[in-house]
């Protein structure tokens, strides 16, 4: 089950980079982490990051994300250092948690005007593509109730909406379809291929392997660092696989570290 | 700014969509000044007193009627034993008697000197005093009364004023109290709770992934509740002044900032307590309990801290309630001026920059 729209990733010799990562390690005390892990993401791509529970995705998504420091190594978003210009990044890119992140007690139409706010979208510019959004997402009839009421699938693509109101460069996706229906989680990824056609760079993190064979690129992590990063057909092809769990458990199976 | 704008905003949208926020916002002040004014009020009132008159003469007579008079009883007068007495106080019925002995009135004119006796139910020993010290006035009074003026030789009369307040009007102190109750509920608990319920929700994190400055979530929740506290303010002075009549002597200028400053310290340790916390229970406990509580004892208007013992008096002076209602006393009861206040209004100054302070610090500590 392809999603709708076949999306091409740029040829590496002329992309630019989005997300530059090199030797990037966070050590919380004796812990590690995060173990100095590298790769490079290109404009437009879907960048899949996947682990089990604990291995440190979150923590890397963090980094990136200008929400926590690194403990040392280097890495560049969207062009800026994470060290120094944290709050360049944070303009330019867009954040989606595992939680659901909007405001329950709102309507959909006064969370993205909130967001839209706080990220300094113009006034006008908010009240004239509000309006398109949810008639696009198909909550016109609900976009004067409050979000509390909707079903999690639909909280979910408000949320996403949201996370690209501000036309951010890079989009990051911490597990955004946790809990939802399949059928909506096919939605979801429509909207996430129609976003990268566009021009926004996605990082998403999962633990559906089914949508890991969305993604351009795959990176697995076990026990902090990479232990594979390639597109879904060559890492299958590599380890001689059927499809992408096989892949997932052959190389998570060694971790040490499990999350509680 | 107009990020901020746009997220006091919301903050308005959270606090008027929420039914609980509102009742403790509107409600509670209310209920606490009628309950203060009216309810829970020290002063005694219509207590029930039989008189046991033995003597059957016209000196006895005066006397009940003289006590019948009076505000303070609800005399029954009745023919009671002392065993019947007894039984009454038991049940409840009375809290006082008064028992006129046969010969009242001959004793008082031939002998000059008449005993009366006067039992009050012990087992509250304020309205107790209170009784005593009624009757005593009141026979003292019927005393003088019947005496021609020119018998007396010397007299001494203790000429009685309640200074600040001349008509004892019992809730008077209470204001200053409930002022700093409210206050505290409205800065401290609902604050902390609004912050921590971005963190229980996940959109914590969505706000410092934005261009929004952390230090800035902190003041956009803080706004809305010192808008929302000064309102209460003017609410409760209003209810003061026109329900229970408690008169404002003092600068109005002056209460609004001493009130002003006492929010702004509430508004630090709601935001300090939410820094500390990450679900909205704990924040409600720590709120309630670690300052609701100390409010309500330390700060005098209910226990007075004299009273106290010393390490108590200690503890109170860490209690912001304790300054704001003593300075509010000063210039809402008292009339008095800055030069009486400055004291208090600068360790409310001190609280609340050190609390801003370490919860700037850790603010900063937590998320980058």
């Amino acid at each position: 089950m392809d999603p709708v729209i076949n999306h091409q990733p740029p040829s590496p010799a002329t992309a630019e980079t989005a997300i530059e990562c090199r030797e990037l390690t966070k050590k919380f005390g004796d812990f590690i982490a995060v173990d100095r892990i590298s790769f490079r993401v290109q404009r437009c791509e879907i960048f899949g990051f996947l682990g089990a529970n604990g291995a440190g995705k979150t923590t890397a998504m963090r980094m990136l994300c200008g929400l926590s420091y690194p403990s040392s190594g280097h890495a560049t978003v969207a062009g800026f250092d994470v060290y120094r210009q944290q709050e360049k990044i944070k303009q330019h890119i867009g954040y989606m948690s595992q939680k659901f992140s909007l405001y329950d007690d709102l309507t959909p139409l006064e969370n993205i005007k909130f967001f839209g706010g706080v990220y300094g979208v113009a006034e006008k510019e908010i009240r004239e593509r509000s309006h398109d959004l949810v008639r696009s997402l198909g909550l016109d009839r609900e976009a004067n109730k409050l979000v509390g009421g909707l079903p999690l699938g639909w909280k979910q693509k408000l949320a996403f909406a949201v996370a690209l109101f501000h036309r951010p460069r890079i989009v990051f996706l911490d597990e955004p379809t946790g809990g939802v229906d399949p059928v909506t989680r096919r939605q979801f990824w429509d909207m996430i291929y129609e976003a990268a056609e566009k021009g926004v760079t996605i990082f998403v993190t999962t633990h559906y392997m089914d949508e890991s064979e969305y993604c351009n690129r795959v990176t697995i992590m076990v026990d902090g660092k990479i232990e594979a990063l390639d597109t879904p057909a060559n890492l299958k092809h590599r380890f001689a696989c059927d499809n992408m769990d096989e892949v997932f458990y052959r190389l998570a199976r060694t971790a040490r570290r499990s999350d509680s | 700014m107009k990020q901020l704008f746009v997220f006091i905003r919301k903050e308005f949208y959270h606090v008027f969509r929420d039914r609980r926020t509102l009742l403790i916002l509107f409600g509670l002040p209310l209920v606490q000044i009628l309950l203060f004014g009216y309810a829970l009020t020290s002063e005694v009132k219509n207590i029930a007193l039989v008189v046991t008159n033995a003597s059957n003469d016209v000196l006895g007579q005066q006397l009940t009627n003289q006590l019948q008079a009076s505000a303070f009883f609800k005399v029954q007068e009745q023919q009671l034993s002392p065993t019947e007495i007894e039984r009454a106080f038991k049940k409840g019925h009375i809290k006082a008697a008064l028992i006129i002995p046969s010969g009242f009135g001959s004793d008082f004119i031939k002998a000059r000197h008449a005993t009366l006796q006067v039992l009050t139910d012990g087992s509250e020993p304020n309205i107790s005093k209170t009784v005593l010290q009624y009757v005593t006035a009141i026979v003292q009074d019927f005393q003088r009364a019947q005496q021609p003026a020119t018998s007396v030789a010397f007299t001494i009369t203790p000429e009685l004023r309640m200074l600040y307040n001349e008509e004892g009007n019992g809730s008077i102190n209470y204001v200053p109290g409930v002022l700093a109750l409210i206050l505290m509920i409205v800065c401290t608990a609902l604050t902390s709770v609004a912050v921590v319920r971005e963190k229980e929700t996940g959109t914590m994190e969505i706000l410092l992934v934005s261009p929004f400055k952390p230090v800035m979530v902190l003041v956009a929740k803080a706004i809305p509740f010192l808008i929302l506290s000064l309102v209460n303010f003017a609410f409760i002075l209003l209810l003061a002044v026109y329900i229970l009549n408690v008169p404002i002597a003092g600068s109005l200028f002056l209460l609004f900032m001493i009130t002003l400053l006492f929010i702004a310290t509430s508004l630090s340790f709601g935001l300090l307590i939410s820094n500390a916390t990450n679900s909205q229970q704990v924040a409600l406990l720590i709120s309630m309990m670690g300052l609701m509580l100390p409010t309500i004892i330390f700060t005098g208007f209910i226990f007075p801290l004299e009273n106290m013992p010393l390490p108590f008096q200690w503890i109170s002076n860490l209690v912001p309630a304790k300054w704001y209602y003593a300075a509010v006393k000063s210039v809402m009861l008292k009339g008095l001026g800055f030069a009486y206040v400055w004291k208090e209004m600068g360790i409310l100054c001190v609280m609340t920059i050190l609390l801003l302070t370490i919860t700037v610090n850790r603010f900063k500590i937590r998320f980058t």
